[in-house]
C-alpha cells in the first residue's frame, strides 16, 4: 500500500475512489478501515435522527420496546401514541405503512419515547391501573374510532362482550364489524381491545394472538390464571 | 399499491455513510459532522416534497455538495486568520505526508468547478448527468471540469 506510485490516471482515480484520509498522515488507517468511516457515520446519523426528534421536525417518531411478549415497536406523533406493534410485525412493513399513510419524515429516536415505555413497564409489572399517555386516533376511522373509543373506557380488570361494544358504539348488530375493528387496533394494549370477550365468556381472537389475550386479562385480574 | 417514498429513517440509514464519505474528503473531518447535520435536516425539510421515483442518492448528494462548497466560503473568509496554524500543525504532525496526503492536498487546491467535479465523480460515484445537476451546469462541461481537474492532479503528483 506505502510507496505505490501515483504516477497513471488508474491510480490517481482509484485514490480518489478510496476518500480522502480523516487526518493527514492517517491514509493507511483511513484505506484499510471503510468500517471506522461507517461507524462514525452512524453516530452522526443517531445525532441527527435525536436533533431531529427534539426540535420538533420529525412527523414520526418510533423506537422499540421491551415487554414481557419481546420487542414491542411504539409510534408516535406530535399528537401522541398512533402505533403499537407486537414483535412479529416487520419493522420495515410497519414503518411503510406509516410512512404512506401518515408521513414519511420518521425518524427512530429514542427519548421522545421514554413516557411510553415506562407506562408500559409500569403496566406489565402490575404497578399501573390506567395510561396517562395521549393518543393520535389518526390510524383509526369510521365505525372502528366509535368501537375503540368504547373500548378505551373499558377499565382494568373489566371486560364487555363484542355484542355489547357493538351496542355501545352505536350498532347494535354489529358485532362482527366490532371485531374486525377490534382485530385492526393500531395501538392494542394502550387502547385494551383485550378486554372484549365473546358473549359465552370465551375469550375470541386477538391480534397479537390468543395467549397474549389471556396473559393480559390474568395479569387484570379479569379472568382467574390457568392453574 | 405504488410503493411511496421510504421512512426517513430508512433513507438516512441507506445514503448516510455515502454523504460521510462525501463530505469528510470535501471538507474534512472537522467540518464533516456540522455539514452532516445541516445536509440531512434540508433533505428532512423538503423530503414529504420529493416524487418518490426521485434519485434519493443524487439528490442528498446534492444537498451535500451544496453544504460543503458553502463549509468551503466560510473557510476562504477565515483562511487568512488560521493559516499560520494550520500549516505550523503539519509540520507538527510526527508522519511524513503520504502521497494520498499530497493528492488530498492537490485536489482542495483545485478550483471550485473542478474539485466539486472530481469529488462527486469519484467519492460520491454520480454519473456525469447528476454531476451536472449538482454543480448547475451543462453535461459537457461537468465532463470538461472532470477532465481539467484530473489533468491537473496528474500534474501535481509525483509519481
Amino acid at each position: 500500500m506505502t510507496n505505490r506510485p501515483l504516477d497513471d490516471e488508474q491510480a490517481i482515480e482509484d485514490a480518489l475512489r478510496r476518500g480522502a484520509p480523516p487526518e493527514p498522515g492517517d491514509s493507511s488507517a483511513a484505506t484499510a478501515d471503510t468500517r471506522a468511516s461507517s461507524e462514525r457515520a452512524a453516530v452522526a446519523a443517531r445525532r441527527l435522527a435525536d436533533r431531529v426528534a427534539a426540535e420538533g421536525l420529525a412527523d414520526v417518531s418510533y423506537t422499540p420496546a421491551d415487554s414481557p411478549f419481546g420487542t414491542l415497536l411504539v409510534a408516535c406523533t406530535r399528537r401522541g401514541l398512533v402505533r403499537l406493534a407486537f414483535p412479529e410485525e416487520d419493522v420495515d412493513t410497519i414503518l411503510e405503512g406509516l410512512a404512506r399513510r401518515l408521513s414519511p419524515r420518521i425518524v427512530e429516536a429514542s427519548a421522545q419515547l421514554d413516557p411510553v415505555r415506562r407506562e408500559l413497564d409500569e403496566y406489565f409489572s402490575g404497578r399501573r391501573h390506567g395510561f396517562e399517555l395521549r393518543l393520535d386516533w389518526a390510524l383509526i376511522g369510521g365505525f372502528g374510532r366509535q368501537v375503540l373509543r368504547v373500548t378505551s373506557e373499558i377499565p382494568y380488570g373489566g371486560v364487555l362482550s363484542y355484542a355489547e361494544v357493538a351496542a355501545d358504539a352505536g350498532s347494535p348488530r354489529g358485532s362482527r364489524a366490532a371485531g374486525n375493528a377490534l382485530g385492526s387496533n393500531p395501538i392494542p394494549i394502550v387502547i385494551p381491545c383485550h378486554r372484549v370477550l365473546r358473549s359465552g365468556g370465551a375469550l375470541g381472537g386477538y391480534g397479537g394472538g390468543p395467549e397474549r389475550k389471556r396473559w393480559l386479562l390474568e395479569l387484570e385480574g379479569a379472568i382467574a390464571a390457568e392453574p | 399499491m405504488s410503493r411511496g417514498l421510504p421512512p426517513f429513517q430508512r433513507f438516512l440509514d441507506t445514503h448516510r455513510d455515502a454523504v460521510w464519505r462525501f463530505l469528510v474528503s470535501s471538507v474534512g473531518r472537522e467540518e464533516a459532522e456540522d455539514c452532516f447535520q445541516e445536509t440531512f435536516i434540508a433533505a428532512l425539510r423538503a423530503y414529504p416534497r420529493l416524487r418518490a421515483e426521485s434519485n434519493l442518492r443524487a439528490w442528498v448528494i446534492t444537498i451535500a455538495h451544496r453544504k460543503a462548497l458553502d463549509a468551503h466560503r466560510g473557510r476562504a473568509r477565515r483562511a487568512a486568520a488560521i493559516a499560520e496554524i494550520a500549516a505550523a500543525d503539519t509540520r507538527a504532525a510526527p508522519s511524513a505526508p503520504t502521497r494520498d496526503d499530497e493528492l488530498w492536498q492537490a485536489v482542495h487546491e483545485l478550483p471550485a468547478r473542478q474539485r466539486s467535479a472530481v469529488l462527486l465523480r469519484y467519492v460520491a460515484d454520480l454519473p456525469h448527468c447528476d454531476i451536472a445537476t449538482a454543480i448547475g451546469c451543462s453535461e459537457q462541461a461537468a465532463r470538461r471540469s472532470l477532465h481539467e481537474g484530473l489533468v491537473k492532479l496528474r500534474k501535481v503528483v509525483p509519481a
